[in-house]
């Protein structure tokens, strides 16, 4: 099911949460929404469940305006943040839920329902549980229910909102694969919220970048890690240094010396540099970025170094082997490998 | 290693312990003792005693004179009207309750904070003052006295009033034990359940009530204990008419003004025994169910 939001603009008493916003998600992808908190993104998924009406704006579920459909009609599997599992119920009756509430004419017999619910228990790996309550279970368990549950109702569109927020780094990371391999096996739609862009950049097939009610970029994990169209793009994913440069003469320019780097072709006047600390280079002579070694600590395998560059207040960081003989200099001169700039505009946390 | 909370255990004697541990915030035990003692003492004076005395001058007479009390025709009416008043009154609150709690809980709206404040005012206002609202409303001389003449419908003085009047004075119990409730559990199970398929009213049914159940009941309770004792309200409405319009706790006002003393404390020796059923059971769900009733999500 291709899922099409055309222009979405929602406010909350005249505050814009997300701002004239559209994006095509293809059938049977896995697509994550990406961005730090109050970037919309949550907000969007609930546009799309129907849990919120835009302000102004359409949804399109495949070739149908989804826009003034009551959630029950969308049909979709929403899977909550903190689970939200009936506590009255037992795991199985849980999972009943959806068949169990369908009009009669569209209901399937009791017997029928049973057998569908504790298929689904087993998909998830968590036969033999179906009399448990949600109490009696892990956060981890919890969320497989809650899973099973939205899956039961054979879904158009699968959405999870933050699905492994609540749970510790080891089930976190089992669950992430998990998920991997259920979104193969059964093809659905899939689009999940997250702040962890380890976990976004890892599961889905593309990312959506969202920051302050807005799309920053949409693409495939390597298309936004390698080629990031922003500076936010740039400073939200993966690690980044950046630095304020001036063009001059086609040449990038620091605290009035070249640094050895050419200037995109329609860049003027002042920048700023963006580059990855492991992607660098040491320069014995020439034009480079010269900086005194302030602090420098390992980190694993790698030395990360910070440098005090000419003119500028705030350090910048590089990324060195660990046993480096400049690691132990007190001057390190480098020019970045690969590398963007960008006019004007301050980065993510920049 | 130790077996008593707070002993501290010496392997030189082992089963003698060396000193116990208090923990540092505790008062000094004389403190504690004394103050525990003031607080039996007042509650002894203030509640227990009322009690015990209403159980002692029941029976003071003797079993045969108490149960005489209950043979009496217009007690009797008294007793059957105050459970026909509660059996009305209690179902309608319940109703009103929820889909008061339920506004108040899910929706945002102009003008809530002022229905919170409205579903609290029968607690602010005196009862007396509640029932002479509605004789001012549907007494004779009242707004709607003539319109009610002309059709011949009688609430002031009659059984309706003393409904009314008492649907009034207890219509905060199940809202008000509902309302945080409702509100701490929030909105997801709701979502959830709407986002599966389910429609308001199977939400509500299948997913909200036993969401609710027993702060539910707990407000039911109060509901049911004030609905059989209420004196003030009911009082001004209901005209004192012995046989047709006095509840029990008006019926025990009339037999105690005609001194005859052991009727009217064998009548109260019964909503002294629902007084303490109804704490009884309050207790029993308070220890059973005392994290559910507090909303907390597990």
């Amino acid at each position: 099911m291709e899922i099409r939001v055309q222009d979405i603009r929602k406010e909350f008493s005249r505050y814009p949460a997300l701002n004239d916003v559209s994006l095509d998600i293809r059938s049977g992808e896995l697509i994550a929404l990406l961005g730090p908190s109050g970037s919309g993104k949550t907000t969007l998924l609930r546009l799309i469940a129907g849990l919120e009406t835009p302000t102004a704006g359409r949804i399109f579920f495949g070739d149908e305006d989804a826009s003034s459909k009551s959630v029950q009609e969308r049909n979709v599997g929403f899977v909550f943040q903190a689970y939200a599992l009936f506590r009255n119920m037992n795991v199985l009756e849980n999972i009943m839920f959806g068949l169990k509430v369908r009009p009669r004419s569209t209901r399937p017999p009791a017997a029928e329902i049973r057998r569908r619910a504790l298929e689904l228990l087993e998909l998830v790996q968590l036969s033999g549980l179906d009399k448990r309550f949600p109490q009696q279970l892990s956060g981890g368990q919890r969320q497989r229910v809650a899973l099973a549950r939205a899956l039961a109702i054979e879904p158009r569109v699968l959405l999870l909102d933050e699905p492994f927020g609540a749970l510790d780094a080891m089930v976190r990371k089992e669950l992430r694969k998990w998920l991997r391999e259920i979104h193969d096996r059964t093809g659905h739609t899939t689009v999940f919220v997250t702040h962890d862009q380890e976990e976004a950049l890892e599961l889905a097939d593309r990312l959506v970048v969202m920051s302050q009610g807005k799309i920053e970029q949409v693409g495939t994990p390597d298309e936004v890690y390698d080629t990031p169209s922003n500076p936010f793009v740039f400073g939200f994913i993966g690690e980044s240094s950046a630095l304020p440069v001036t063009v001059e003469n086609h040449e990038l320019w620091v605290g009035g010396r070249a640094i050895g780097l050419p200037a995109p072709s329609d860049a003027t006047g002042d920048a700023r540099l963006f580059f990855r600390p492991h992607d660098v280079e040491l320069v014995e002579d020439g034009a480079a970025l010269a900086g005194v070694v302030a602090a420098s600590r390992r980190v694993g395998g790698t030395r990360r170094v910070e440098l005090e560059i000419g003119g500028y207040p705030d350090r910048i960081e590089i990324d060195l082997p660990f046993d480096h003989p400049a690691g132990e200099r007190t001057r390190i001169a480098f020019r970045p490998k690969r590398w963007r700039v960008f006019e004007g505009a301050k980065g993510y946390r920049q | 290693m130790s077996d008593r909370e707070g002993a501290v255990y010496d392997s030189r004697r082992p089963n003698q312990p060396a000193y116990q541990h208090t923990r540092p915030t505790t008062e000094r035990p004389w403190v504690k003792w004394t103050l525990i003692g003031i607080a039996f003492a007042f509650m002894a004076l203030i509640v227990l005693l009322p009690l015990v005395i209403v159980f002692v001058e029941a029976l003071k007479k003797g079993l045969d004179t108490y149960l005489a009390s209950f043979d009496d025709r217009q007690s009797l009416a008294a007793i059957q009207l105050t459970l026909l008043v509660a059996a009305i009154s209690v179902p309608l609150n319940l109703v009103f309750g929820v889909m008061a709690a339920w506004c108040v809980a899910k929706y945002e709206f102009w003008g809530k904070s002022f229905l919170t404040t409205l579903i609290d005012l029968p607690f602010s206002v005196s009862p007396v003052v509640s029932g002479l609202v509605y004789v001012l409303l549907f007494g004779a001389q009242g707004w709607f006295g003539p319109f009610l003449r002309a059709n011949n419908i009688e609430i002031i003085f009659a059984v309706p009033g003393i409904v009314l009047a008492t649907v009034f004075v207890t219509f905060p119990f199940i809202a008000r034990e509902l309302i945080p409730l409702m509100q701490d559990q929030g909105n997801t199970d709701e979502e959830a359940a709407i986002s599966l398929g389910a429609t308001g009213w199977q939400t509500f049914w299948r997913v909200t009530l036993p969401n609710i159940r027993w702060g539910l009941l707990y407000g039911v309770l109060l509901c049911n204990a004030r609905a059989m004792g209420e004196f003030g309200a009911v009082s001004v409405v209901s005209g004192h008419i012995r046989g047709k319009t006095t509840t029990m706790p008006l019926d025990i006002e009339i037999l105690y003004n005609e001194y005859n003393f052991t009727a009217a404390f064998a009548i109260a020796s019964l909503l002294a025994a629902l007084a303490l059923l109804t704490l009884l059971f309050k207790t029993i769900l308070e220890l059973r169910f005392g994290a559910d009733l507090a909303g907390r999500r597990h």
